[in-house]
Formats: C-alpha cells, structure tokens, sequence
C-alpha cells in the first residue's frame, strides 16, 4: 500500500476515533512519523483533492478521498484477517501495520482469495480496537477484554 | 508501524517470506483444481500443459522460499499447508471457461511478479542485518521475479494464440 493510501486510511480512522477533523498530531501518532511529516503529505492530498485541512483544526476527507480510504482499509484488513486466520499471529495489528507498506493491493486481492471476509468490510472496521469487529468477535477478544 | 515500504528485521522478513510460500500455494493449488475442473469441451494440451509448468515452478519456488525461512528462523514452524482453504474457497471464485482460467493464472503470476519485486524493493531500502546473506536472499528473489516474469508471459502467448483445432 502506497504511503498516500497509508494516511488516507489513517485520517479515515482517526476522524472517526476523534468524532471530526484528524488533527496532525494524532495522525503523526498513528503513523508513527513526525508531526513535520505528517504536515507536509497533508499538504500534498490537499493539493490533490482528497482531503480538506483547516488550521489548528485537522484535516477532513473529501469524498474522493474516502473512496481512496475505504479502499486501503479493505485491503488493511486483507492483510490483518490473512495474519490472524491463516499464519495464526497473535500479534495481527501490530504485524499488519508493519506489514501494510510492503504488501500491495493486488497481493491482499489474492489473498482475499482464502479468507472469511465479511461482506460488508470494511464497514465492520472498528477504529477504536483497529480491527475487524467481526474478527475481534472470531477471536473472543471482546470476551477476554470484558474479563479483564 | 512504517509508511516507508521496508524490511526492517528477520521477523518482517521471516513473515513476508511466508506470504509469499502461501501466495505459491495458491498458485499451485488454483492451477491444480483449473486442471480438474476444466470442462472437455474446454480443454487443450496446451493449457494442460502451462497448469502443469505452473504446478512445478510454484512448487519450486515454495520450497525455495522455506529454504530461506529455515535458515533464517531454525525454529520457524512449516509453512501452512493452504490446499484445504482454496479447494474451500474454489468455488467461490472459480474461473468459468478456458479463458478465465488462463486470465486466473496470468493474474496469478503478475501478482506473484509484484509481490517479489516490491520485496526486493523493500530489502534494498534497508539497512537492517538479517540472519541471513543478503546478496543470497536478493539473487534467489531476482531469479524468482524473473520466472514469474516469463510465466505471464508464457500465458499472455497462450492467451493471444488461437485455440488450436480440438477446440474449434
């Protein structure tokens, strides 16, 4: 996945985690890179089209750049389901995060070939626990959370 | 995590080596159940014998790659064995005719070309020490990018050729 795509994803979920704008520091965060970075692709999807971004306020997705976004979470979650299901790892976010740059979107459509996706991904994608709510839910995450 | 497309240990490595095993199995897998699905009216030496090179040169390449895997993790687990979920999952996604069938595999060797040259890609841009030599890892990845590379190809031919009088 290309590193637009990466940030696209990225403001997708934190606007959804932060109920509006996705302000640099949180998406610095998430991606972990520099605010100063994180500020300059900003720029660059805004100059694109794909987001909007409001001074001291954060950056907003166009509809183009949803599409985009919805899109590079799907295969997000290719990659998480592909790891937790098939390769067995305990660790899925982290590795997929690791992962995610190095694996393109047509490799995830291939692997999709051998999963359980839901049909209605990547809608089910809980942003608060970054995964698959049906897999959370696959996995008794959500049981062993509540127990804890 | 990282934006930047790089291998950054023999963990990411170990795994990304195990994505493409299973990406070969598949590949392998696919091109035996075409084999047997294909309709008589469909079916030509040629195709029967390009879903048999693939069958062999996915086998091989899988076990080249296990090999790396080995000798990167001495304690790495056996690839798994994912026949079981694409025979699962055939259905679901079976090509209809000899022309989907060869589009099916085309796009699976185009996809096995990516997968190994963004690897590659991602190798060079490290500085990370593996566990094993680097310029070994980097020249059997080459010489598999390269096979998937005239693999599709092979089926591009295939797919421009006329179909020959069995078939008409």
């Amino acid at each position: 996945m290309n590193t637009a795509d990466q940030y696209l994803k990225a403001v997708f979920l934190v606007q959804q985690i932060e109920d509006g704008p996705a302000s640099t520091g949180a998406l610095a965060d998430r991606l972990g890179v520099s605010p100063a970075s994180a500020n300059e692709m900003i720029g660059k999807l805004a100059d694109r089209g794909l987001l909007d971004h409001e001074k001291y306020k954060g950056a907003t997705l166009t509809d183009d750049g949803e599409t985009r976004a919805r899109d590079a979470l799907a295969t997000y979650c290719v990659l998480e389901r592909f790891l937790a299901n098939v390769l067995d790892v305990e660790d899925y976010r982290e590795e997929a995060g690791q992962l995610e740059a190095v694996i393109d979107e047509t490799v995830a459509d291939r692997l999709d070939m051998i999963i359980e996706r839901e049909p209605d991904c990547p809608n089910c994608f809980d942003a608060e626990r970054d995964a698959c709510a049906h897999l959370v839910e696959e996995l008794g995450e959500a049981e062993a959370e509540a127990g804890d | 995590m990282s934006v930047a497309p790089r291998v950054d240990s023999d963990g990411q490595l170990a795994r990304l080596l195990q994505i493409g095993i299973v990406l070969e199995e598949v590949v392998e897998a696919r091109a035996y159940q075409h084999y047997q699905r294909l309709p008589a009216e469909e079916r030509d030496e040629r195709i029967e014998a390009l879903l048999a090179g693939a069958r062999e040169e996915s086998a091989e390449h899988r076990e080249r790659l296990e090999a790396l895997e080995a000798d990167l993790d001495g304690d790495a687990e056996p690839a798994v064995d994912v026949a079981d979920l694409v025979r699962e999952h055939y259905s679901r996604t079976d090509p209809e005719d000899f022309d989907g069938v060869l589009y099916d595999q085309l796009n699976g060797e185009e996809t096995a070309y990516k997968f190994y040259d963004d690897l590659i890609d991602a190798i060079e841009a490290s500085d990370a020490r593996f566990g094993i030599d680097r310029d070994a890892l980097l020249a059997t990845l080459r010489d598999i990018r390269a096979a998937e590379a005239e693999g599709v190809e092979a089926v591009a031919e295939l797919m421009e050729s006329p179909q020959t009088e069995a078939d008409t």
